[in-house]
């Protein structure tokens, strides 16, 4: 087994810089998720570990052994690089028949027949395939292909797994079901995972950390709850879970919003040089601010909308709207009511253009 | 919905009936007039006779001919267009892209055209090229007789090889790269990729294009009516020509063209059959959406010599054979070399404007293009119509028919078309320019119909009911929906039938009289009658005619196209 470490990896496309001195180191056996918007360079990323794109700058190495690197001039090809992938779009092959497919990569390495059988067999029987391994890709499901293209990735126990976009082809409802599978493939053959996604929750279900990215740059690098709890800046906090901002005038004693003066919320101050820009913008999770009846921001409840369990509310705070959300089983103020707003986890950022 | 309210007169079925009518006259008739001939001998059904005509050994080579020759071409075109398409998709090859459209060209040119260039430049004896090396380099004899089976199969395979080329390159361009990516990182190199991956996805579009070039190579009249006659090659659609120019109409000439088209046919089908087959059980789900550019083989040092590899064979089989048209066009006399003082224009001039046979061939060309498209356009919207959008019975009837030609050689359909109409049904065509119009709707037919099919079937029913319930009838939701929406693909067919229906040679050859020459028939005829250098300069005038028509279209359809 193997930590992944890449350093100072960069890579541009023309003009256009897709990776920026990205740095990561991902230990034995962990999961790390890379996340963002497309165009991000996350799925660059991941080609550059897999082989299929060489680097600008930097070096990739698994363990004591180097993939690539700029400064050495050295790059290792990726039929040589002994991974294991998942594409979005499965990639199975429909000439083939589900065994063969997870047998291909042994045949390609020269084993023994038998014990090729027994190994494709075993990743199989691992991925819950053995009865359709006689017959065509093309028969099963979205989530059948990708169990044969996940089966294919473990016939040659691999010490990385590379998963990109796995899940997003998928119904829904296969999607959670694949998730647990990935995780628990994972428990038991213990392979680090580099994943690609773009969507949040699977993120968050899955790995052990995320690596959040914006054009080419890392944002913030940390286990889920941190990413979700303590963003690093304000791009992350509205990446991940929703968010609602609230204009600020600042002064060494407090807030003025609307022309009204505050306390800091839940005595958070902001930042000095926040402070001193004289200007911010007061960052909270519409489920993270409650209605109070005495103090508090006032606004106004313009709408009002049922989503099941949670109750939606847009509330205008002089000409900005807030978006809180409560849950049902309390009774919240009506469409039209005056109300009171507490942030007890507030987020300052700066005002100027994330 | 429109049936319940507006089927009272029933408006459906009289389109229908007037749909299978058109069809049933201008296709079915002549098709079983043909089957009629070949097996009804002397009052009843003979198998036996059919084998007769079939064991003579003039039958029996022209199938033999028909044969290697089709399988010559299928296999050298198949590996030619193969290899083209994978060059310009799959490698770094500098400027592919011009390269693509240049490897389309050959498509363009007619066939019999390029077999004149050839003969022109390598007929044992007068051949420019073959005459080079005899008088200037001192050779004993001709270097290359283009009048043998190596000759036809090599200027065949020049002007169908794009059969292979186009489905190839769509299946190489559209492939997922994932696929082969995953087989990488699998472990496998690229030579096994290309051996156990690659190849195995695209092999149903190698096939299918491979199917196509033998289908064409088969019915194939030109090439080797130019380039087979003076060693005696002949296949089956120049053994039809024979049986009936040479024969004058005799029974046992029109029997034996018969029973050739028959096989003709049945080979067609079977073809056709086959083509269908590998496309349905082998087309395989190989298309996604995102992704990144497949990854594209490093020539190194074989990139220069590899493009010039690309541009000599594109010299060699578009430029040279063009120019050599247009020189020879241009000579004074056939055979005289090419220098300033042996070239005119006069020869352009008298077939423009002095010679009424050339003239009148091209009038009959361009008035039988126009009208046979124009015809068929119209007939084909209905008919689409009918089969694509009405629910009644006995539609796939209509498909079958127009779908026929399709797989019906040229010859055969000229030979169905003459038993039909020359005084068996008390109407006599023949040598009119009527009987070559008939022809014509029948053959280009299923162009009409899979153009208009294809645009009206984009056309959704929601379309034309939230028409009718905005409050139009159905002839205005017609009107005003679906034809705007159709323009496209009707204009798509009028070209489509329209421009090969000039060059046309197979089936107008077997059906011209004195004054119904049609271009492609001139050429050939004052080739035939020794007069290569009008023969030339009509050819010459023909290619600048197509390549317009080919341009004017490219505009038309794509600025139609986008503003749809």
């Amino acid at each position: 087994m193997a930590t992944i470490e890449l350093k100072q990896v960069s890579k541009h496309f023309g003009s256009v810089v897709a990776v920026d001195k990205l740095d990561l180191q991902i230990a034995e056996g962990e999961c790390v998720a890379m996340l963002g918007p497309s165009g991000c360079g996350k799925t660059t990323t991941l080609r550059m570990v897999a082989g299929f794109e060489d680097l600008d700058d930097g070096e990739i190495r698994v363990g004591d052994r180097l993939l690539s690197s700029k400064r050495e001039k050295y790059y290792l090809p990726p039929e040589q690089r002994n991974f294991g992938m998942v594409f979005q779009a499965f990639a199975v092959w429909p000439h083939l028949s589900v065994f063969e497919n997870v047998a291909f990569p042994l045949r390609v390495r020269k084993l023994p027949k038998d014990e090729i059988v027994a190994r494709t067999e075993e990743a199989l029987k691992n991925t819950n395939l053995l009865s359709a391994a006689a017959g065509s890709p093309d028969d099963l499901s979205g989530g059948g292909k990708q169990r044969v293209a996940l089966a294919r990735a473990l016939a040659i126990r691999p010490d990385v797994m590379l998963l990109d976009e796995p899940l997003s082809s998928l119904d829904p409802h296969f999607r959670e079901e694949m998730r647990f599978e990935i995780k628990d493939l994972q428990r038991r053959f213990g392979f680090s995972i580099l994943y690609v996604t773009h969507d949040q929750s699977e993120a968050m279900a899955l790995s052990d950390r995320i690596l959040v990215m914006k054009t080419g740059v890392v944002q913030q690098i940390g286990t889920p709850l941190e990413v979700y709890g303590r963003p690093a800046n304000r791009f992350v906090f509205e990446f991940i879970g929703l968010s609602c901002f609230l204009h600020a005038e600042l002064s060494a004693g407090g807030m003025h919003i609307d022309g009204q003066s505050y306390p800091w919320p839940n005595a958070v101050a902001p930042a000095p040089e926040i402070i001193a820009a004289g200007a911010g913008l007061l960052a909270a999770r519409p489920t993270e601010i409650d209605f109070i009846a005495e103090g508090g921001v006032r606004g106004v409840v313009a709408r009002k909308a049922y989503l099941g369990e949670t109750i939606d509310y847009r509330v205008m705070v002089g000409t900005s709207e807030i978006r809180v959300q409560k849950t049902r089983r309390v009774p919240g103020p009506a469409v039209g009511e005056a109300v009171g707003l507490s942030f007890p986890m507030p987020h300052w950022y700066s005002a100027r253009a994330a | 919905m429109t049936t319940k309210t507006h089927t009272r007169f029933g408006t459906p079925e009289l389109l229908f009936g007037l749909s299978v009518a058109v069809l049933v006259i201008v296709v079915a008739v002549p098709m079983l007039l043909i089957f009629f001939n070949a097996f009804w001998v002397d009052g009843h059904f003979n198998v036996a006779d059919v084998i007769r005509v079939l064991r003579h050994p003039e039958t029996y080579k022209a199938l033999w001919n028909s044969l290697v020759l089709s399988v010559g071409v299928t296999i050298t075109g198949t590996i030619v267009g193969t290899f083209f398409a994978w060059l310009v998709t799959r490698t770094d090859l500098p400027f592919k892209r011009t390269m693509k459209l240049l490897f389309l060209v050959p498509f363009m040119l007619p066939a019999f055209i390029g077999a004149l260039a050839w003969k022109m430049l390598l007929s044992p004896r007068a051949g420019y090229i073959n005459r080079f090396f005899i008088d200037v380099l001192g050779f004993d004899g001709p270097i290359f007789n283009i009048y043998s089976y190596a000759g036809i199969i090599l200027v065949e395979t020049m002007y169908l090889f794009p059969f292979v080329f186009i489905q190839v390159s769509g299946a190489l361009e559209r492939m997922d790269p994932t696929l082969e990516e995953s087989a990488r990182i699998s472990g496998a190199d690229l030579i096994t990729i290309t051996r156990k991956i690659t190849i195995p996805l695209v092999l149903p579009s190698i096939l299918s294009g491979a199917l196509l070039i033998m289908l064409y190579s088969m019915a194939h009249f030109g090439t080797v009516a130019v380039l087979g006659i003076e060693s005696g090659i002949y296949n089956i659609p120049t053994l039809i020509y024979e049986k009936i120019h040479q024969s004058a109409g005799s029974f046992d000439s029109i029997r034996t063209a018969t029973v050739l088209a028959t096989v003709l046919v049945i080979t067609a089908a079977l073809i056709l059959w086959l083509q269908n087959r590998v496309l349905a059980k082998g087309r395989y789900q190989i298309i996604a959406g995102k992704s990144f550019r497949p990854s594209e083989l490093k020539l190194r040092g074989l990139r220069i010599p590899l493009l010039v590899v690309c541009i000599l064979y594109i010299a060699f089989t578009i430029v040279l054979p063009t120019a050599t048209i247009f020189m020879v066009g241009g000579l004074k006399t056939y055979g005289l070399p090419f220098v300033s003082e042996n070239l005119t224009w006069s020869n352009y001039y008298h077939i423009l404007f002095e010679w009424d046979l050339t003239r009148g061939a091209i009038w009959n060309s361009i008035s039988l293009g126009l009208s046979a498209a124009l015809i068929t356009m119209f007939a084909g919207v209905i008919i689409s119509y009918v089969i694509v959008k009405m629910r009644v019975r006995g539609k796939g009837i209509l498909e079958f028919l127009g779908m026929l030609p399709f797989s019906v050689p040229g010859s055969v359909i000229a030979l169905g078309v003459i038993l039909a109409w020359s005084g068996k049904f008390g109407i006599n065509l023949y040598n009119t320019v009527w009987i070559i119009l008939i022809a014509y709707i029948a053959r280009y037919m299923a162009f009409s119909l899979k153009a208009n099919s294809a645009a009206l079937e984009q056309v959704h029913d929601s379309l034309v009911e939230a028409a009718r319930a905005s409050g139009a009838t159905m002839a205005q939701a017609l009107r005003d929906i679906v034809v705007p929406l159709v323009r496209p693909g009707m204009v798509a067919a009028f070209f489509l039938i329209f421009l090969p229906a000039l060059r046309e040679l197979t089936v107008s050859v077997l059906l011209y009289g004195p004054t119904t020459r049609t271009i492609g028939v001139a050429i050939y005829t004052l080739n035939e009658d020794g007069e290569t250098v009008y023969s030339a300069a009509l050819a010459g005038i023909a290619l600048i005619i197509i390549v317009l028509g080919e341009v004017l279209i490219k505009r038309l359809v794509t600025s139609k196209t986008s503003a749809a």
